[in-house]
């Protein structure tokens, strides 16, 4: 609840963008966008992050490419999508007609010229105001995880891009490692403008009845609020060695969810695996972040970012 | 699209491990869409097919296939569950003019609901309804009603012995177009008996509303999501 008197600021910056406040749906689970305006005015986002695009378009992992889990899901859906010059030709202009704010192109790839040329193209794409780098994809071979796993090929790979790229670049980056500030230290070496983690976390269930791993491709991403804490943490260690802006994910379902990430040190968060339990989750946290500040006495989100570090 | 917490007012065996459950409070679904129910305890939510729709109330029916649809059977009725539903597209009931429907176990629900919107049009469809024991049967009294209802299953134990597939070929019935609903096997090998119809597809999804990409399948237009553009697909369309 909002008493009369008192107004609460949920506005953060990120990149010299004012965001009225800091809920972005996450790449790959809210499509691009323009579907769930049917549901709501989406316009109450602060961004969103379109769908891991390609060079080249994708059909993606054989099904199934869902797997439950108890606090979460495994997928391996392997960056279906249309491909750059369609996604640039036909999906931004569709979401531009309902929502009005800049968004994160997110981009994904297979090799260091795939990733230079598709983030490239979006340099004349105005709606687009950053892209995310997805590094960290654990659901295509040869390709994602296998460059944001290792911190020489990642900050060549920044660096390659930096040159080419017009757009702030956020480095999305794997909890698949073994110290997740050596990528964050990497990425920034090669000039990223910002972080953002995590992506999912390595896994697989097997099917009790067959012995088979449900998850076509055996392997998938396990996302939802089981990572949450290992999230927090990891945006809290991030937080540690950088400045750089980051934006918080893994599990957020909820108002103190983004209130707890930004303690650790976000700047704004992505909220993934909760679109896909509840359609109207993004817009719910959204809703309820001023009554979740009231309750704790944050007048003004930014001021919480990394305040964690500070007690 | 519609996100609720409904009532449910009827939740009952019919047969083995197979459940009927109703919830009132419900706008209208469309034969062929279908709905996802949350399940108290479990991340994603369930989706089935939409298995009647009539004085307010949603019926599905489900079989218990793992934790959550276990869950499922211990909901009183009275108690609310969260429901998401009108999804999907439905099927097309103006297609036919002798409809023939061919199901395969619990694939049965949203073709038993097509089935009471034909007998309301005054269309009598031939029906064949594949199972795999004489145990597993259900809605035969009701099918047999508004029906030209063909049981078949697999160990023989009930009418036909085989599969609905190999039943309608040996049928001697006429009919212009189908419906079918069932395992992907049996909708594969009636689509290579024939192309004039249309198949609802099922599943595991993530979301069910089109956000996820985690049921897509290849379609002659490209990639297609069975939870939006789908469920129900032309035969001739859909690659399974």
């Amino acid at each position: 609840m909002i008493t009369e008197n008192k107004v609460l600021d949920t506005q953060v910056e990120l990149f010299g963008v004012t965001l009225s406040n800091p809920i972005i749906p996450a790449s790959g689970t809210f499509g691009f966008g323009y579907e769930f305006s049917e549901y709501y005015d989406i316009n109450c986002l602060g961004s969103m992050s379109l769908k891991g695009t390609t060079r080249e378009a994708r059909y993606g992992n054989p099904l199934p490419r869902i797997a439950e889990c108890p606090a979460g899901l495994i997928n391996a859906i392997g960056l279906q999508n249309p491909g750059v010059d369609k996604v640039i030709s036909d999906e931004i202009p569709k979401l531009s007609k309902v929502y009005s704010k800049p968004v994160i192109a997110n981009v994904g790839g297979h090799s260091f010229q795939e990733y230079i040329e598709t983030v490239e193209k979006f340099n004349d794409v105005e709606k687009v105001f950053a892209v995310e780098l997805n590094i960290s994809c654990p659901n295509v071979k040869g390709g994602g995880m296998a460059f944001g796993t290792n911190p020489d090929t990642v900050e060549s790979l920044v660096k390659e891009i930096k040159k080419v790229s017009t757009k702030p670049i956020i480095v999305k980056l794997s909890p698949n490692v073994t110290d997740v500030t050596i990528l964050a230290k990497a990425a920034e070496n090669g000039g990223a403008d910002g972080l953002s983690l995590i992506n999912t976390l390595v896994g697989m269930r097997i099917d009790l009845k067959t012995a088979k791993p449900i998850i076509s491709v055996k392997s998938g991403g396990y996302s939802g609020p089981g990572v949450f804490p290992v999230a927090v943490n990891m945006v809290y260690k991030v937080r540690e060695k950088t400045t750089l802006p980051i934006i918080g994910m893994g599990g957020i379902s909820n108002a103190n969810d983004v209130i707890e990430m930004m303690y650790a040190g976000a700047n704004a968060v992505m909220v993934g695996s909760y679109n896909l339990v509840n359609p109207y989750g993004s817009k719910e946290i959204v809703d309820n972040l001023p009554g979740a500040m009231e309750k704790l006495g944050i007048n003004k989100l930014s001021d919480i970012i990394g305040r964690s570090h500070n007690v | 699209m519609i996100q609720k917490e409904l009532i449910v007012s009827l939740n009952r065996p019919i047969a083995g491990g197979i459940y009927e459950m109703r919830f009132s409070g419900a706008e209208y679904c469309a034969p062929g869409s279908f709905v996802e129910v949350t399940v108290p305890g479990f991340y994603l939510n369930r989706p089935f097919g939409v298995g009647n729709y009539e004085g307010g109330e949603l019926t599905i029916f489900y079989k218990v296939v793992g934790g959550g649809t276990d869950k499922m059977t211990e909901v009183k009725v009275g108690e609310k569950l969260k429901v998401i539903y009108n999804l999907g597209n439905g099927f097309r009931l103006d297609r036919a003019k002798k409809p023939l429907l061919v199901s395969g176990g619990i694939g049965i629900a949203p073709l038993y609901y097509l089935a009471k919107c034909y007998a309301k049009m005054g269309i009598r469809p031939t029906f064949v309804a594949g199972f795999r024991t004489a145990d597993e049967v259900v809605l035969e009294k009701e099918l047999m009603e508004i029906c030209d209802l063909h049981i078949a299953t697999d160990d023989g134990s009930k009418g036909f012995a085989g599969n609905p597939v190999a039943c309608v070929k040996a049928l001697e019935r006429e009919w212009d177009y189908y419906y079918s609903c069932g395992p992907m096997v049996m909708m594969h090998f009636l689509k290579l008996y024939s192309e004039k119809g249309e198949l609802s597809l099922e599943a595991r999804m993530g979301c069910g509303f089109g956000a996820c990409m985690g049921c897509s399948v290849v379609t002659k237009s490209g990639y297609a999501r069975v939870c939006k553009e789908g469920p129900v697909f032309d035969a001739e369309e859909v690659e399974i």
